[in-house]
């Protein structure tokens, strides 16, 4: 089948397409220079055109979303719909049930997005659940920061075996990339405790943080994995936390990148949570400055921000031990999952309000790092979902990016707290987002930071993955607009996915699989070997579960997208 | 010893790794021995996991049956059976599939969408054993972890309300006090194993310390421990039944480990006060935390019920008791439960899949149900079959058909196939795909006909 879209104004970043008023052609499922005369025509004249939404870094699928929708039925209540002809009924607001997050992305015009913690111990249950959510293409990352493997390889330096084993375990959980979590807090965290910044080795194991990052960071680039470490440091969501975070940054400053696709060599997720200034939350203060200065003058990290949206949610992160403070703070229900080996987990529901000085913090520390970090190619637009609130709010966090007005407008009446202009800068940011860097940092960034090679761009071969928004951006001033803007991203006019029209005018018309994308590595055969040979005696007294069991076989992955990898190359 | 057995040497084939598919241990280290195309012998399961391993063809229903006008059951092809069930469901308007915790998570995709197309509410076992559990957890929390984690790091193992040497036998071997860990080099010498049951059971037996408490004696006892904890004087002498001091002494042992594991059943789940007692059992928990690690995890009986809970949840956002008759997902508790729903004669079709409702039901529910259609779907005969009006014989998961299953601790397993199943029976995924697409058509046929 062939299409045209017909003069749609595009924005597509990687191809300096800023705005243009062109055609977009596509046939059997990706984009083609040129189109018979018996294409269908798609009249888009005047509306937005831009690649199909990328979100690089996300919670939707897996043991913590699952925990979460148990234990929360009064979130599940939240969004109930009634089933249609097509569609399934819908539940839940912050952890919605996995059909409810692919219609959602779907509506937002989003084609792609990142399972950012996978166990490898329950990462058949993630697949499961990825292959429950339809329309959206699905990339898990697994989790190695704390895992005692690598704990102890990184403790004796042994990169090229570390590499072997991370091409060894992204074949067995089958996952695209390498998460860091709060490396050797959550390991510590089996004993209840934490560590505190870089240089705090884990209880028994003597191995500290820097020394987890480093090494999984060199053996990343041995690899030449398409995305490179995917880092959430320590120490999240601790006023005063930001020297860490820049250490951490720093600690990773002289690796040498190995990978044509990708510009950075580390990506910070959730900037947000980790850019903090002063002492407690009684003298907290913005830190967004030297994050977004590093970001400025190194161009070896990208970053997502993790953008509070002032809402109920339910936070969930490998990183347990800063949710049993959360809860200690709050006294909401806790829950808790720690995973044998790998990694820990926390859950708690968070009430951000405006009218609290620290969510309002939060909120203007997450516009500061979007407003001050000058190159749009190095931020991405997330909530960290549902962390710091669901990502149904893009569209909200476009509309403010584009409107100062709307922001000093959000201080002046008091929707958000004064610690939010006191103890930042966010009153004197005057920067406004124009399309083109919304197009970026919602869909070439994050394409870039992950070396996709098929999407996040209107490229000739690359998949059909499009998104029309009924906006005319030369009609429009976004400035004063903000709820026309919000609107007009909430529900595309079309989702294209593989060519196939899934939305047309806000409603889903068509439900497809997703895919899942892995990471192959090819030409580790002799390290993988070595690996197994020293992992194999310990993985069968300490896990509870047999090898043969452990792995995710092909069957969870019906419609499977591999990256194949030469090592070293 | 007087129950020895000689181990089985006749045989032909070996099959490792294979999971039991009993409790919620579901213990995937089996070895099983081949013969004839039957499992002749089972290594490294208890004797309840063998048993039914290998008793796999006692009162095995082998023939899909129909209920005739004569009240007796029938034998019949299965094409006519899968027609009479999808006759009753495409018919029913308060239909309630039934059970699941003995089937494959892939069985339940098909059940699901066949509950959605036709509203019928979903539930399984929860209903009746681990509910109360759920309700708590959901006021309460839930902090968990898998099963590894206590066998590596444990220092202190609690059992309340469960007799594990008996319920899930291997629970304790190969789990929490007799496994060498990590940091427990010496397994059980590393550990101190404290029970927390009115009787004294088998469990009690293993361990250390035995806390006898009275009957129903559960939430004061947790209570006084949280208030020892929080540093308050006891100012009765005995609590449930247990002097102050030594109530004063486990507080501050369960205070002083190093990693801690409370595995409750149903005894703490179905005394007096109910979920009451897992709310307490959990803010112990909770409260122990602020000074060193502890988890809990609910004992949950069979080798999928927390499969379905865990399903149902990612699907549409409940764990059990998922009602569609509204064209849309409800849950709530006392009204969209499978006992409710029976006791107040709202249902008119039941389909049950791999369980046993008699035997656990209460009074008016089992009475409704030998009033309504009921549609069996399993291995072998049971109370079930007794009522049933279709019998639709099923395969045996992690012996005869492949299927995912989640451990107690959420732990996925793939429960892989040993060996064939008997030519006249069907996979249950199988079983149910058929009812669903006979339904479908069922329903076609009314639209094209309501529409003309
Ligand atoms: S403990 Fe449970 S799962 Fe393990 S062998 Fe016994 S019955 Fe089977
Ligand atoms: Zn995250």
């Amino acid at each position: 089948m062939e299409y045209v879209l017909k003069n749609g104004i595009v924005y597509d970043p990687a191809n300096k397409v800023a705005g243009e008023k062109k055609d977009v052609m596509f046939k059997d499922g990706k984009i083609v220079d040129s189109v018979s005369a018996d294409a269908k025509v798609l009249d888009v004249t005047d509306k937005i055109v831009m690649p199909a939404g990328i979100d690089p870094h996300a919670h939707v699928a897996g043991p913590k979303l699952v925990v979460g929708r148990i234990y929360r039925p009064e979130d599940s209540r939240k969004g109930v719909t009634h089933k249609t002809d097509i569609l399934r009924s819908e539940s839940g607001f912050s952890i919605p049930s996995c059909p409810s997050t692919g219609y959602r992305y779907s509506r937002m015009g989003y084609g792609t997005v990142v399972e950012a913690a996978v166990p490898p111990l329950e990462a058949k249950h993630t697949h499961e659940e990825i292959n429950s959510t339809p329309n959206l293409d699905i990339v898990p990352l697994s989790l190695f920061g704390n895992n005692w493997f690598v704990l102890q390889y990184a403790k004796q330096n042994q990169i090229e075996d570390l590499a072997g084993f991370i091409a060894a375990w992204l074949r067995l959980a089958k996952c695209y990339g390498v998460k860091i979590v709060n490396p050797c807090g959550s390991e510590a965290w089996g004993w209840g405790m934490n560590v505190h910044g870089l240089d705090d080795p884990a209880p028994y194991w003597d191995v500290t943080g820097r020394e987890v990052v480093t090494a999984l960071a060199k053996a990343n680039e041995m690899l030449g994995l398409p995305h490179s470490v995917h880092v959430h440091p320590n120490d999240l969501g601790h006023p005063g936390n930001y020297p860490t975070t820049v250490s951490t940054m720093e600690a990773l400053k002289d690796i040498e990148k190995n990978s044509t696709v990708r510009g950075q060599t580390m990506h910070l997720t959730h900037a947000q949570f980790h850019a903090y200034g002063g002492t407690s939350w009684r003298d907290a203060d913005s830190g967004a400055d030297y994050i977004a200065d590093y970001v400025n003058n190194n161009d070896h990290v990208t970053i997502d921000v993790g953008q509070v949206t002032l809402d109920e949610t339910t936070t969930m992160t490998a990183d347990a031990p800063m949710e049993f403070d959360l809860y200690k703070l709050s006294g909401l229900k806790w829950a808790n999952k720690d995973v044998e080996l790998e990694t820990a987990a926390g859950i708690v529901p968070v009430i951000y309000s405006g009218k609290a000085p620290v969510n309002s913090l939060q909120w203007a520390i997450g516009l500061e790092l979007f407003l001050k970090v000058n190159d749009p190619w190095k931020v991405c637009l997330t909530t960290d979902h549902p962390n710091a609130g669901p990502f149904i709010r893009y569209p909200r966090i476009i509309s403010w990016l584009m409107s100062n007005e709307r922001r000093q407008e959000m201080m002046d009446n008091r929707e958000v707290h004064p610690w939010s202009h006191r103890r930042t800068s966010l009153a004197s940011l005057e920067r406004e987002y124009d399309f083109n860097e919304i197009a970026t940092i919602t869909r070439a960034g994050p394409a870039k930071i992950y070396g996709f090679q098929d999407r996040g761009a209107l490229t000739p071969g690359f998949n059909a993955d499009i998104a029309v928004f009924d906006i005319n951006p030369n009609d429009i001033d976004p400035s004063r607009n903000h709820e026309a803007i919000e609107k007009g991203f909430s529900s595309a006019m079309y989702t294209i996915k593989d060519g196939e029209i899934l939305v047309k005018d806000g409603e889903i018309v068509k439900v497809v699989k997703s895919h899942t994308l892995w990471t192959d590595v090819k030409g580790m055969e002799e390290q993988e070997k070595r690996v197994m040979d020293r992992v194999m005696p310990d993985f069968t007294k300490y896990y509870t579960i047999k090898f043969e069991n452990y792995q995710v076989h092909d069957k969870y992955l019906p419609n499977p997208i591999v990256t194949e990898v030469q090592a070293g190359k | 010893m007087a129950n020895y057995e000689p181990p089985v040497t006749d045989y032909e084939s070996i099959v490792e790794n294979c999971t039991c598919a009993f409790c919620g241990c579901n213990c995937d280290d089996l070895d099983y021995l081949i013969k004839d195309g039957h499992v002749v012998g089972v290594r490294h399961a208890c004797r309840l996991g063998a048993s039914k391993i290998m008793e796999d063809m006692d009162q095995r229903l082998l023939v899909p049956m129909i209920r005739g006008e004569d009240g007796e059951l029938a034998e019949t092809d299965w094409d006519s059976a899968l027609d009479k069930a999808a006759e009753l469901i495409a018919g029913a308007v308060r239909p309630i599939f039934y059970g699941w915790s003995e089937t494959s998570i892939e069985t339940m995709h098909h059940g699901l969408e066949l509950g959605e197309l036709v509203g019928a509410v979903l539930d399984n076992q929860a209903t009746i054993c681990h509910g109360p559990s759920l309700q708590a957890v959901q006021n309460a929390g839930y902090p968990i972890s898998t099963l590894g984690e206590v066998k590596n790091r444990a220092d202190m193992c609690l059992y309340t309300g469960s007799n594990a040497m008996n319920s899930h036998p291997r629970h304790m071997a190969r789990y929490s006090t007799f496994p060498r860990g990590y940091f427990r080099p010496r397994g059980r010498f590393d550990r101190t194993v404290v029970t927390l049951d009115p009787k004294y059971s088998d469990t009690a037996k293993m361990s250390d310390i035995w806390v006898g408490f009275e009957q129903n004696g559960d939430y004061e006892f947790y209570n006084a421990i949280r208030a020892v904890l929080k540093g308050k004087k006891l100012q009765k002498e005995f609590i449930s039944g247990i002097p102050k001091e030594d109530v004063e002494e486990l507080a501050e042992a369960m205070k002083n480990v190093q990693f801690g594991a409370l595995f409750f059943g149903l005894g703490l789940t179905h005394t007096l006060s109910k979920q009451r007692n897992i709310d307490i059992a959990i803010q112990m928990v909770a409260d122990l935390n602020s000074y060193t690690k502890w988890i809990l995890m609910p004992m949950r009986g069979h080798f999928n019920v927390n499969g379905f809970n865990i399903f149902m949840a990612f699907e549409t956002g409940f764990p059990y008791g998922v009602d569609f008759a509204r064209g849309y997902q409800r849950y709530m508790n006392g009204e969209t439960n499978t006992i409710d729903l029976l006791t107040r004669k709202e249902c008119d079709v039941f389909m049950v899949i791999a369980a046993d409702p008699g035997a656990h039901y209460p009074g008016g529910a089992v009475k409704h149900l030998a009033e309504i259609p009921v549609i069996q779907v399993d291995i072998h005969w049971g109370p079930s079959t007794e009522i049933a009006d279709v019998v639709l014989p099923g395969s045996f998961v992690g012996v005869e058909v492949g299927g995912t299953s989640y451990r107690m601790d959420g732990v996925p397993i793939w429960m892989k196939k040993a060996i064939d199943k008997p030519e006249t029976c069907r996979d249950d995924e199988w079983i149910i795909k058929e009812i669903l697409e006979r339904v479908k058509k069922i329903k076609a046929e009314q639209g094209a006909l309501a529409s003309k």
